[in-house]
């Protein structure tokens, strides 16, 4: 791993890129969108882009037509900025973006499909099921509950087959909690996935691709004041305890470190992405999800994992935007 | 589902996709703009000297003199502007009195639910606050003398009662004639101080204003009023009208929390009611908001799934809708903001944590057409949830195989996957 500040990436001159950062959109995760989406704006700006801050938003093919942009960063969580719906229109408009390609992307958000794909691929991940409301309805929801604390036993996580943010995510301690778990969940979205939980020490492992290959930065360790790691958890200043680099032996290190690129490659994901993880106790590293569009606010684990590397975020994001730069997919 | 994700979900209100049944946002482009642009042109080109200077911490006395013309409307004859402060929105106003009167630990009533605002206000100072019910008259009085009796009997200082009493926030409904009398029978007999907050009163659409409580007693009754609804919030322009030796104590309090209310807007309100048709403009808002009050309760009536009930408010802002059993306004929002449609969930107008089965809904900013579109996404958010209620609420978990204190993590070899399909909500609209 790099110790020192990446250098100007070869051939392009970041202070010629005019950027256009995309933030908002029409979903759960707004807020946090246009908090990162603020932050990456300022960085880049501090960094020498020529950026400017725009919503995804009826404007934004028209705004792009009349001014193109050299490179597109996405800022957007949740469905818009993650399902690859949008970047595949990108794609049709011929624009630049930073990030994974439409169709990884599409694999990363559907967190049941992900986790087989990274099950298959040799990765530990916690045991669980998806399944929509219809199935419940039609079975009943008695019969089908009773066979998943069968099998996959107490405690449960059970959260939203996609999104972010752990909007709508909730650890079931208890067997008569877990159907108010599932009617607050399924308020989110038509799939819900049910996961054995496991003990360990949470970790956040960013990875980025300069250009050289992905490589793992060092991994963030989460130590929530609550005991779980909410929404309110992850966007309170201080209701979270982070360490980065993680309190980890160089083997676990290695591990997880080796588990993030692993994801990143077998999902096919590009330039950047940050995948959740759980160490247990015997050391292994498991993989609970992957986010290709990091959540890049103050307190976000991406910009706290790019510091421990040694790097400035600005630049990070500034050589990330020069390597897509004038180069759209398709 | 915690305050803070209430907020983020908020924040897909600013797009236009999204119906908001939220806010409480006056129409304020039903004013003649041009007409009052050119007004605060002349105060701000012919009168610099005074509207863009300090001015005296209690306010104007030219406004205050042309406030108590607005509260003799509501009956209330024998205000005189020496009693009156003019404050910056009656939330400064609130703010003020309870500042005044609260010691931490002190008990408020308040109707439940209540004016969030104030709740927080009230929670600021350390208040406790007891919520007393109220159904489609008001305030009940026989609730409110229990509360005062079982707090006292317990040993707590009752300093207020705070009510709205006019197409109240947010239950839409307004206290009786009969009841309002009763108050102050009660509030006379138990010495009881009551905050009369009525920002709405001159917004009925059925009847001309209720005389106000304070019209009945002067010195058990502190008024506070706005120009926030019936001219423009974005002035701040509020008051309080307080017998003489606490209006003392309320003007050291503003002098010390803002110097003096801001002299522009002062201005502009007095100029606003020297010399603009305001009682016509009042009207003009009573017919806007009057035909948007329509869109939603015949929209309510004809979309709502059965074991919804709500409030029919003659006057005002707000609908406070009850769902059907078993349904939480809280956890729905998600499904909510997946439908584009946003409401103020029940739970932020009470100070206890009950409410859940509530919510607010606002007609006051969107078009007719828009409301009636947010009715109907509405309606159908809340079938879905009953929907998922009905899978999941009669489930036994006593009969589960696993349920003992012992049952862990059962080792059994690894579960197959299924993967479910696209997840994301669809709401096709096959009702238009």
């Amino acid at each position: 791993m790099s110790e020192t500040a990446p250098a100007p990436a070869p051939g392009q001159d970041r202070h010629a890129i005019r950027a256009v950062v995309l933030a908002g959109g029409l979903t759960f995760e707004r807020e946090v969108s246009l908090s990162s989406g603020t932050q990456v704006w300022e960085e880049l700006v501090r960094a020498g882009v020529d950026a400017e801050l725009r919503d995804a938003d009826a404007e934004l093919l028209p705004g792009l037509a009349a001014a193109p942009a050299d490179a597109v960063f996405i800022a957007l969580h949740g469905a818009t900025g993650e399902d690859g719906a949008l970047r595949a229109v990108l794609d049709l408009a011929g624009v630049p973006y930073v990030g994974s390609p439409a169709s990884a992307c599409r694999l990363a958000w559907d967190k049941p499909a992900a986790k087989s794909v990274v099950r298959s691929a040799g990765v530990a991940t916690p045991d669980w099921v998806a399944l929509p409301h219809s199935t419940f309805r039609e079975l009943g929801a008695g019969a089908v509950l009773d066979l998943i604390v069968a099998r996959l036993g107490l405690p449960l996580m059970v959260k939203p087959a996609s999104g972010g943010s752990a909007l709508g995510a909730q650890k079931v301690d208890r067997v008569e909690d877990l159907p108010a778990a599932m009617v607050s969940c399924f308020a989110y979205g038509d799939t819900v996935l049910v996961e054995r939980f496991l003990d360990g020490i949470e970790l956040a492992v960013s990875v980025i691709d300069l250009g050289d290959g992905p490589e793992a930065l060092p991994a963030v360790e989460i130590v929530p004041q609550s005991g779980v790691f909410d929404y309110t958890a992850r966007y309170t200043p201080g209701m979270t305890e982070y360490h980065a680099p993680a309190r980890l032996s160089d083997d676990v290190a290695a591990r997880a470190a080796a588990c993030a690129v692993r994801v990143h490659e077998v999902l096919g994901l590009a330039d950047l992405s940050r995948t959740d993880a759980i160490v247990t106790p015997d050391g292994e590293v498991h993989f609970l999800e992957v986010n290709v569009s990091p959540g890049l606010t103050e307190t976000s684990m991406f910009p706290m994992a790019v510091e421990a590397a040694g790097h400035e975020l600005g630049d990070v994001l500034a050589r990330l935007l020069a390597l897509r730069a004038g180069s759209p997919r398709s | 589902m915690k305050t803070s994700e209430i907020r983020a979900l908020f924040s897909v209100v600013s797009r236009p996709e999204v119906v908001s049944l939220a806010g409480g946002m006056p129409a304020v482009t039903a004013l003649p703009l041009d007409a009052v642009g050119s007004m605060i042109g002349e105060l701000v080109s012919g009168m610099g000297a005074q509207t863009l200077q300090y001015g005296s911490g209690q306010g104007d006395p030219r406004l205050r003199e042309r406030i108590c013309d607005v509260m003799a409307l509501e009956g209330i004859t024998d205000a005189s502007p020496s009693e009156v402060v003019v404050t910056v929105g009656s939330q400064q106003a609130l703010d003020l009195v309870t500042r005044v009167f609260i010691d931490p630990g002190d008990v408020v009533l308040a109707e439940g639910p209540s004016y969030v605002g104030a709740l927080g206000v009230f929670q600021s100072s350390e208040a406790r606050v007891r919520h007393v019910a109220m159904d489609d008259d008001g305030l009940i009085p026989e609730a409110v003398e229990e509360a005062l009796l079982e707090s006292r009997a317990a040993g707590d200082r009752v300093k207020f009662l705070y009510t709205v009493p006019n197409f109240h926030n947010p239950a839409g409904v307004t206290l009786s004639e009969p009841r309002r009398q009763a108050l102050i029978e009660l509030a006379n007999r138990y010495d009881l101080l009551i905050i009369e907050d009525n920002p709405y009163g001159l917004l009925g659409f059925e009847h001309e204003p209720l005389r106000a409580l304070r019209a009945r007693d002067n010195q058990r009754v502190i008024y506070l009023g706005s120009f926030s609804k019936t001219f423009s919030p974005g002035l701040r322009v509020g008051w309080v009208l307080a017998p003489l030796a606490v209006r003392e104590k309320l003007v050291l309090a503003t002098e010390a929390q803002v110097l003096c209310p801001p002299s522009l807007t002062q201005y502009a309100v007095a100029r606003y009611l020297d010399t603009q048709p305001w009682r016509e403009q009042i009207k003009t808002f009573t017919e806007l908001y009057r035909e948007r009050r329509d869109a939603t309760l015949e929209s309510l009536a004809a979309l709502m799934p059965a074991g919804t009930t709500w409030t029919r408010p003659d006057g005002g802002f707000y609908v406070w809708l009850k769902l059907p059993h078993g349904l939480d306004a809280k956890l729905m929002q998600p499904r909510a903001v997946n439908a584009h449609v946003a409401y103020v969930p029940g739970i932020g107008f009470y100070a206890d944590g009950s409410g859940r089965e509530y919510m607010r809904l606002s007609y006051c900013y969107p078009e007719p057409d828009r409301i009636r579109e947010g009715v109907r996404r509405l309606a159908r958010v809340i079938e879905a949830e009953l929907d998922l209620h009905t899978t999941f609420d009669t489930v036994d978990t006593g009969t589960f195989r696993a349920v003992g204190p012992g049952t862990r993590t059962p080792q059994v070899p690894d579960v197959e996957s299924y993967v479910g399909p696209a997840n994301r909500d669809t709401f096709k609209d096959d009702r238009a």
